[in-house]
């Protein structure tokens, strides 16, 4: 009996492990297909004329980037004065608090700017991409889309993808700058430095090689967030329950995502 | 009288031995219809007949797990996408809640197929969206949003969106479903409106048998997932077969049935409840 028991729980402990991963390749497979297919309408959607349309990629641009300035600067302005506080804390340790500027232009540009861009549009155009498409597919109006002859994947992911690839790299390089002219301005308070000597200290320490790791991890997190959140919302089943099911999926996968990519990332570039 | 007609030239959709399966779920059970050009067809069933899924297929939304579909004498699933692309620009559908986007305008809403199939100036669709609102009586409402029309209104912008290409076959899923008796029966002189006036073949899908008896040429009778009847609205009057006439008869008794015996249905008192009609 007891061994029997046993047996039924490894084999449950078994299945679910099986069925899980089942599920997450399977998941993997459909943002294959979705990078496919989008790929295949930017460029045969012309020859068969269903271009997409720039207008479409530039509304999603306002909406992905435009209007997220204001919050992405905040956060990344309170980061990089954060990282000063605890770097000059830290560095007063060994009497080296000069150097905060190594390690707060390494972080921000390499770690903290990306990072906290991609948490934060995948909050913001992850969650809302999800929630907009889901509502879509309830309402009959992706099939409405088809119906007339109009792909969904043209009209609406490409665009996403298109204005997330672009937008998430160029909040992140206002990131940096911002969280750097916040740090510089609470080591000049803290330290005397001036900001001249501080930007000129970063620009010395930085390489193009630090700057295009950060940008690079952007235009992925980009993808990422659009990937995530389009998929979430077309797999959307039921009611507005469903979409608020999605919704939420939406946002943990994206920043798990985001989190794994990062370290990744960090290890092979470092490695 | 006979299920089926012969296919001639005049057939615009021609299904034959259409079948579907979801998981080990029977849903269509080889069915066979033709569509005959300038008719209304209404394809009528209750809940879990497989009408909407039959639709679906229709529309080349979802395919079958066998059988075949010829839109305009193309076979729907063999056609490569860029001639299905071309198949669908003929075919307008009016899904059950109207299927507006609700970013856009009412005009917008209607113009875009004009904007994403041709190289119209935006003044000339404008005008088009304008007598496409005229003809389901919403001139003047082309800037609302649809979050501001009523329900009828919404299905009457979805219906001028579904003709701004002039189609040839046009599809309505369920057209009386939540409207009122009133707004109903002006979505249906709008139907016979458009056959009459534009010459379209019509495939109405609904469980409303006033409207289904107002608006059909001929009328199809789904009963899970097999064809049970096709032929006029007379010849579904004057059919013999019981289980036809209890399908016409069932929203009347099921009008007469008090709360009592409803209760004992629900709560399986099958000796009492039995006779009822279901």
């Amino acid at each position: 009996m007891a061994e029997g028991s046993n047996q039924s729980v490894a084999y449950r402990f078994f299945d679910k492990v099986g069925r899980m991963s089942t599920s997450a390749l399977e998941e993997m497979g459909r943002h294959g297909v979705m990078i496919t297919e989008s790929l295949y309408w930017l460029i045969i959607g012309p020859r068969m004329n269903q271009p997409v349309r720039l207008g479409a990629v530039f509304s999603e641009m306002m909406e992905i980037g435009v209007r997220a300035i204001g919050i992405i600067g905040i956060m990344a302005a309170a980061i990089g004065a954060m990282l000063a506080i605890q770097g000059i804390y830290s560095l007063k340790i060994f009497g080296a608090e000069g150097h905060v500027v190594v390690g707060v232009a390494f972080s921000m540009v390499r770690e903290f700017a990306p990072l906290i861009t991609g948490i934060l549009v995948a909050g913001r155009s992850g969650s809302a991409l999800s929630a907009r498409l889901g509502t879509m597919k309830i309402n009959q109006e992706l099939d409405a889309l088809e119906v007339m002859g109009i792909n969904p994947v043209r009209f609406l992911v490409v665009p996403s993808l298109l204005a997330s690839l672009v937008m998430v790299p160029v909040l992140t390089f206002m990131s940096m700058a911002l969280g750097l002219y916040a740090a510089a301005l609470y080591v000049n308070a803290a330290l005397g430095m001036s900001l001249a000597a501080f930007f000129d200290q970063t620009v010395d320490v930085l390489s193009v090689d630090d700057l295009t790791h950060g940008l690079g991890k952007a235009a992925i997190f980009g993808i990422l967030i659009a990937l995530i959140g389009v998929l979430n919302g077309f797999l959307v089943k039921g009611g507005a329950e469903g979409v608020g099911k999605a919704t939420t999926r939406s946002v943990v996968q994206c920043i798990s995502a985001i989190v794994v990519t990062d370290m990744l990332f960090a290890l092979v570039a470092t490695f | 009288m006979t299920n089926q007609i012969d296919p001639g030239p005049s057939t615009v959709i021609e299904v034959r031995d259409l079948v579907t399966h979801y998981g080990t779920r029977q849903i269509l059970n080889g069915v066979d219809v033709d569509i005959v050009e300038g008719e209304i067809m209404v394809i009528m069933g209750g809940s879990g007949s497989g009408k909407s899924t039959f639709l679906r297929h229709l529309m080349a939304l979802q395919r079958p797990t066998s059988g075949t579909i010829k839109i305009l004498g193309q076979d729907v699933w063999r056609l490569p996408q860029k001639k299905l692309f071309e198949l669908r620009k003929k075919l307008g559908v009016t899904f059950q809640g109207g299927a507006l986007f609700s970013s856009m305008t009412v005009g917008e809403n209607i113009m875009l197929p004009l904007y994403e199939h041709t190289k119209l100036d935006r003044m000339t669709m404008e005008i088009m969206a304008r007598m496409k609102l005229e003809v389901v009586d919403l001139a003047g409402f082309e800037d609302l949003m649809p979050s501001e029309l009523s329900g009828g209104m919404i299905k009457r912008a979805a219906v001028a969106r579904a003709v701004i290409m002039d189609p040839r076959i046009l599809f309505f899923d369920e057209p009386s479903a939540g409207l009122d008796p009133v707004v109903s029966s002006q979505l249906d002189d709008l139907i016979l409106r458009l056959r009459d006036a534009m010459g379209m073949t019509i495939c109405v899908v609904t469980h409303e048998l006033e409207s289904a008896f107002k608006i059909a040429d001929r009328i199809t009778v789904l009963d899970k997932g097999n064809i049970l009847f096709v032929g006029t609205v007379q010849e579904l009057h004057d059919h013999p077969s019981e289980r036809i006439q209890n399908l016409l008869n069932r929203r009347s008794e099921e009008a007469e049935i008090d709360a009592d015996e409803y209760l004992r249905r629900l709560t399986g008192d099958k000796e009492e409840a039995e006779g009822m009609p279901r």
